[in-house]
Formats: C-alpha cells, structure tokens, sequence
C-alpha cells in the first residue's frame, strides 16, 4: 500500500510537470483564453483578439506539488506504523 | 434695422458654415476592432486585458481640429481578462460592479496643444472620465488620424470618412472608488489605459 502511494505521489508530481511545461511552462495564473493581436489594414489599429484556450499556470502546478507531497508523506506515515508494529 | 439685417446675416450663414464643416463619426462598431486596453502591475503577472463594447460620437472638424467635441463610452460589461475567477472578481460589485456602473465614458470638454501635420493631430484632450459612476476631470494625450474617403475600404457600401483616435493615458483605482487603499501589495493602484477606436462618417 505505501509502495503504491508513494509511485501515486511520483505520478502526480510528474504528469503535473509535464503537463504544464508541455502547455507552454506559463508562470502566471491559469487561463481559459489567450491573447492575440490582429491589426485592421485600414486604420492600422491593433485589436486583442481572445481565443479559448486552457493554459494551467503556476497555481496548478503548486496543487499538483501538493498532492504528490500529500501522497508521499501518505506513504511515509503508512512505512512508519507498519514497522512499529512489527 | 437694415443696417444690422446684413451684417447679422452674414454671422448666422458664418457660423452656419463653420458648423457644417464638422463631421459626424460614430465609434459603434460591430466587427469589434474598437478597443481600449489596460494594464495592472500585480506580484505574480502583471494583469491586463481589454475591452471591445465601444460606442459613442465624436463631432470633428478636420480644418479645425481643436475644435473636437464628443464622447466615447466603453460597456464595462466588455472588459476582459483570461483568467476566469479574476474576471468574476473585476466584474463584481467589489471591483467594477458593471451591473450597477454598465458605462465607461470619456466626454470631451476641450482640445488644448492642437498641432497638426497632414492628416494627423496630436494634442491634450481635456474632459470628464467616468469609471464606476465616479467622473473625473481627466486630460489626456491623444493622436487623431483623419481618413479621408476611407469608409468604403473598410468594406461595404457606404462612401465616407474615417476617424482614428489612440491614447494612452494612467489613472488610479482609488480615485474612482476601487477598493481605495486596499490590496495594494496583490494589485497595483495604477491603471494603464489603452485607446484605440476608429468612428465612421458616411456621406449623405
């Protein structure tokens, strides 16, 4: 059970990495839409222009920290009664 | 009597004509290119983001450029941000309340610095912006690009003129009742405004 918990806590910590560094390694918070810049050719105005796009930012890689921490220190607690008792 | 009939009649066609001369432009456009921008320094990023509900008129004289009068409003409602819980805060009742203050306006009360080279004016825009139901005198620097018969490049029909106006100009939350002295350390009291809005005048 700890074995698990603990490749669970290394699981989680990994996919989060990946996943945000894989979404574009955004440092700023989570955002449901991106901005872009078109410029009308006429008047040469540049207009943001959003676009839904999910982007996790830091604050979801801190969770995913969180959890893996809570999963390992899960298992480090569960290592710790199982050898007292025996 | 006939002495001053001439005369008088003479300033009424004068002041009929220079009237005349000055352009109706309407700054409601559907495609939403019209857009103000902003700005806030905030710890982690700074948060900025923009809005595209632009309306309004603008009377402009392009032999008379200080002579511009008018007002462009910004539907709060418009404002946008890409973070999803941070714009639920800047749309409530503690930040923008746009259900309450649906209008952001900027009326024009006089054009002061007026130089103008071509088709383009730059000069100080003094009048009253308003922000949360707070109006305040406000100057600030604009540039105005006047496009003759461009309407039509745009696409459509419609034969007419063009009027750019850009500004970009910084003002403060607190003045205008947005969370005065509060959560300073988390988002910057200072706003940075962008404008950049293009009206349309048909010809009749």
């Amino acid at each position: 059970m700890n074995k698990t918990l603990l490749n669970l806590g290394i699981l989680v910590s990994a996919v989060g990495i990946v996943w945000w560094f894989a979404a574009g390694a955004n440092t700023g918070w989570t955002k449901t839409s991106v901005q872009r810049l078109e410029r009308d050719p006429v008047t040469e105005i540049e207009t943001p222009v959003w676009d839904k796009r999910f982007v996790p930012g830091i604050e979801l890689l801190a969770v995913a920290g969180a959890v893996s921490i809570a999963f390992i220190a899960a298992a480090r607690l569960l290592r710790r009664k199982t050898a007292s008792k025996t | 009597m006939k002495k001053l009939l001439i005369p008088t009649l003479a300033l009424v066609l004068a002041a009929a004509s220079a009237s005349a001369a000055s352009l109706a432009f309407d700054f409601k456009d559907p495609k939403g290119v019209n857009n103000a921008t902003f700005k806030l320094d905030a710890p982690l990023e700074a948060i900025s983001g923009s809005a595209n509900g632009i309306s309004g008129k603008v009377m402009f004289d392009p032999a008379k450029p200080a002579s511009l009068t008018g007002k462009i409003v910004i539907a709060a409602k418009s404002l946008h941000v890409g973070n999803p819980v941070m714009l639920g805060h800047l749309h409530s009742d503690g930040w923008l309340d746009v259900s309450k203050h649906p209008e952001i306006a900027f009326e024009v009360v006089s054009v002061k610095n007026a130089k103008t080279e071509g088709a383009v004016t730059t000069a100080d825009v003094a009048g009253k912006f308003t922000l949360k139901g707070v109006t305040k005198d406000l100057t600030i620097p604009a540039k105005i690009t006047y496009l003759k018969d461009k309407l039509k490049a745009r696409g459509g029909q419609q034969d007419g003129d063009l009027l750019v106006i850009r500004s970009s100009f910084t003002i403060k939350r607190a003045d205008f009742g947005i969370k005065p002295g509060e959560a300073e350390d988390k988002v910057s009291n200072e706003i940075e405004i962008g404008l950049s809005v293009a009206g349309a005048s048909p010809k009749a």
